[in-house]
């Protein structure tokens, strides 16, 4: 791959075909992401501030159960969801349903001293060093007549697409997941009709939590793992959702597709450090331009 | 003028407000050198904080972003003195306009597209971050390698070219934050500040009420980032090194804003005692850590993180409200 990067001269049209499927798959890991934060603030109208934070917690619990129980990430997908649900329950029900009605700037003081301890917690138990995982398919890939893709990134783009779906299916055809979106589109008309908000809140809480759980042990089959990835990934999901449209499920996994190719190609295009500048380029774009984003209902 | 400046203040407050100068102009006469350094880093927060509390605490407009004019200061005053040799408070004089148009094109987008609340605070990052990426990789300022000014013992201090001792950068900036106070109580008990309390407290109330809302909210934004470009220029001197990763990252902005969060957003108190309470207790938490003979990195930051969650939780208003009703001077600072 690396002696087709031919800066200035021709490059063949494969190879941006290959970059963009490879971009099409990590984003639909990072919609997977954004769809957490997404279905956070669609609810509880807090806005995660520590969310790339906790995809760090699961990518560690992912490296460390790979690492020393020789399981792939693929069946730890499930499990390390469930222990970022549960995360995300306690922490909504303990700690962040206080601040549900207080103004903004304390949610994010909140969240921002969360996301300190979360990522200074790693940096305790796991060190500064980059973390990564073997795999059997670690190096092998599927090609399709000129096109060559990574096995991981299939893998991972397809979990994603998976666990997006089952996450659709709840909220649309679960009588829980119609109570939440009850809440979400009346507060006052969910607590009149019997609805344990309090309850509810935590239950999407955990699911979002879930979502960057299911994302992050993902996400170690892209990259590496450290504790300071957080702040990174936080302002990633951000950029995704508004694009994509804050409360819309599908707009979270077109946003980013959508961001993923971007990168991808400007990767290939200019230097890789510039990349994420087209991410933000796009996000005021669309900030201005249609700020309920690309699949987003109309704001009133 | 004078006259007007203490105009509201009631006697326990300027007897509060002498007692504390009073103690600020001695403090180099008594402290050693390490607390003057750590008394210089809190009045820098407690200056940056006070410059975004304008825009926050005053006018209602969330910014996380305020790396971006901090970083535009300090990069405009140290080009133009490392290039052409121009002193930093000329410097000062480019860097404000700069700061300001900077503010004024980021605050027209927002307000005219109509980008309000957690909207609005993602644009303003996003600025920031499209900044630093920028800076990263614009050769003419040294890319991501860093500016560095020039470092000589000197015999003297010279003020005017802000090349000296820790004492003169400490009466530099005590000097800039006696200012900024100031002008923020003047600016409170202005036309403009009750525009913004009004515009903070409900801005369609504000709009019916004919106060032309777009205007008020880019003095705003521009009054502020002005103010921040100081603090920047103030950083690139003092440290004596500029780089896009450290000055226009994220963690610059949530820093300077955690002072007036933490202090009471929308005093003129808060974000002194904020930022006195902070890097209080960061320094104090370092020095725990170095007598237990911890070392553990990361081990002061938990604890640091701990500390805000208690503080948010337990003083969601911030800690300088209930301390003013103690000492009875009044609703914050007021």
């Amino acid at each position: 791959m690396a002696s087709l990067r031919v800066r200035g001269g021709s490059v063949p049209l494969d190879v941006y075909l290959n970059v963009a499927v490879g971009g099409v798959l990590t984003g639909l890991v990072y919609g997977l992401m954004a769809l957490g934060l997404s279905v956070i603030f669609g609810v509880v109208r807090v806005v995660n501030f520590a969310h790339g934070e906790m995809m760090t917690i699961a990518m560690f619990l992912a490296v460390v159960l790979c690492g020393d129980l020789h399981l792939d990430p693929l069946i730890l997908l499930v499990p390390i969801a469930a222990v970022l649900f549960a995360f995300g329950y306690v922490l909504q029900r303990g700690l962040i349903n206080l601040f549900v009605t207080r103004p903004e700037h304390t949610q994010f003081l909140l969240l921002v001293a969360l996301a300190i301890i979360i990522t200074n917690v790693l940096l305790i138990v796991f060190g500064p060093d980059a973390r990564s995982v073997q795999t059997s398919y670690g190096y092998a890939s599927f090609q399709i007549g000129a096109l060559i893709v990574d096995a991981a990134k299939v893998y991972a783009g397809a979990a994603a697409i998976v666990f997006a779906a089952a996450l659709f299916a709840f909220f649309r055809y679960t009588l829980l997941g119609k109570a939440i979106r009850a809440c979400a589109d009346n507060h006052t008309g969910a607590l009149v009709v019997g609805l344990d908000v309090k309850r509810l809140y935590a239950l999407t809480f955990g699911l979002g939590a879930a979502c960057v759980g299911a994302a992050g042990t993902m996400m170690v089959l892209l990259i590496d793992a450290t504790p300071m990835l957080g702040p990174s990934y936080t302002l990633l999901a951000f950029v995704i959702v508004i694009t994509g449209g804050l409360g819309s499920m599908p707009g979270a996994l077109l946003g980013g597709v959508l961001i993923g190719v971007t990168e991808a190609v400007a990767g290939l295009l200019f230097t890789p450090s510039l990349k994420s500048m087209f991410a933000f380029a796009i996000l005021v774009l669309v900030l201005l331009f249609r700020p309920q984003g690309l699949l987003g209902k109309r704001l009133a | 003028m004078i006259a007007r400046l203490f105009a509201g203040v009631s006697p326990r407050a300027a007897i509060l407000l002498a007692v504390l100068l009073a103690a600020f102009l001695a403090a180099p006469w008594i402290v050693n050198d390490y607390l003057l350094t750590v008394l210089i880093i809190i009045l820098y927060f407690a200056y940056a904080g006070q410059a975004w509390n304008i825009m926050m605490g005053f006018a209602g407009q969330l910014s996380l972003g305020h790396a971006i004019y901090l970083g535009l200061g300090g990069y405009v005053a140290a080009m133009l003195f490392t290039q052409f040799g121009i002193a930093p408070w000329l410097g000062l004089v480019a860097a404000i306009p700069v700061a300001a148009a900077c503010g004024a094109i980021i605050g027209f987008l927002a307000f005219r597209f109509g980008v309000t609340g957690v909207y609005f605070a993602i644009l303003t990052i996003a600025f920031a971050e499209f900044a630093r990426i920028g800076f990263d990789n614009w050769g003419y300022v040294n890319a991501s390698s860093g500016l560095f000014l020039p470092v000589k013992q000197y015999v003297h201090n010279d003020l005017w070219r802000l090349r000296g001792s820790p004492a003169m950068f400490y009466y530099v900036i005590l000097a800039a934050t006696a200012l900024v106070f100031a002008l923020c109580h003047f600016l409170l008990r202005s036309r403009v500040g009750y525009f913004w309390l009004a515009i903070r407290e409900d801005e369609l109330a504000a709009r019916a009420a004919g106060i032309n809302t777009f205007r008020y909210k880019m003095i705003a934004v521009m009054v502020s980032a002005s103010v921040t470009s100081f603090a920047g220029v103030f950083y690139a001197f003092f440290y004596n090194n500029l780089f896009p990763e450290q000055v226009f990252s994220i963690s610059r902005s949530i820093e300077i804003i955690l002072g007036p969060i933490i202090g009471g957003i929308g005093t003129l108190f808060g974000p002194i005692l904020g930022a006195f309470v902070l890097t209080g207790l960061a320094e104090a938490l370092r020095s725990a850590m170095t007598a237990f003979g911890v070392d553990l990195p990361g081990a002061t930051q938990v604890f640091y993180g701990l500390c805000l969650l208690v503080v948010i939780v337990a003083l969601p208003d911030g800690v300088w409200p209930p301390l003013a009703r103690r000492l009875g001077v009044g609703k914050g600072g007021k």
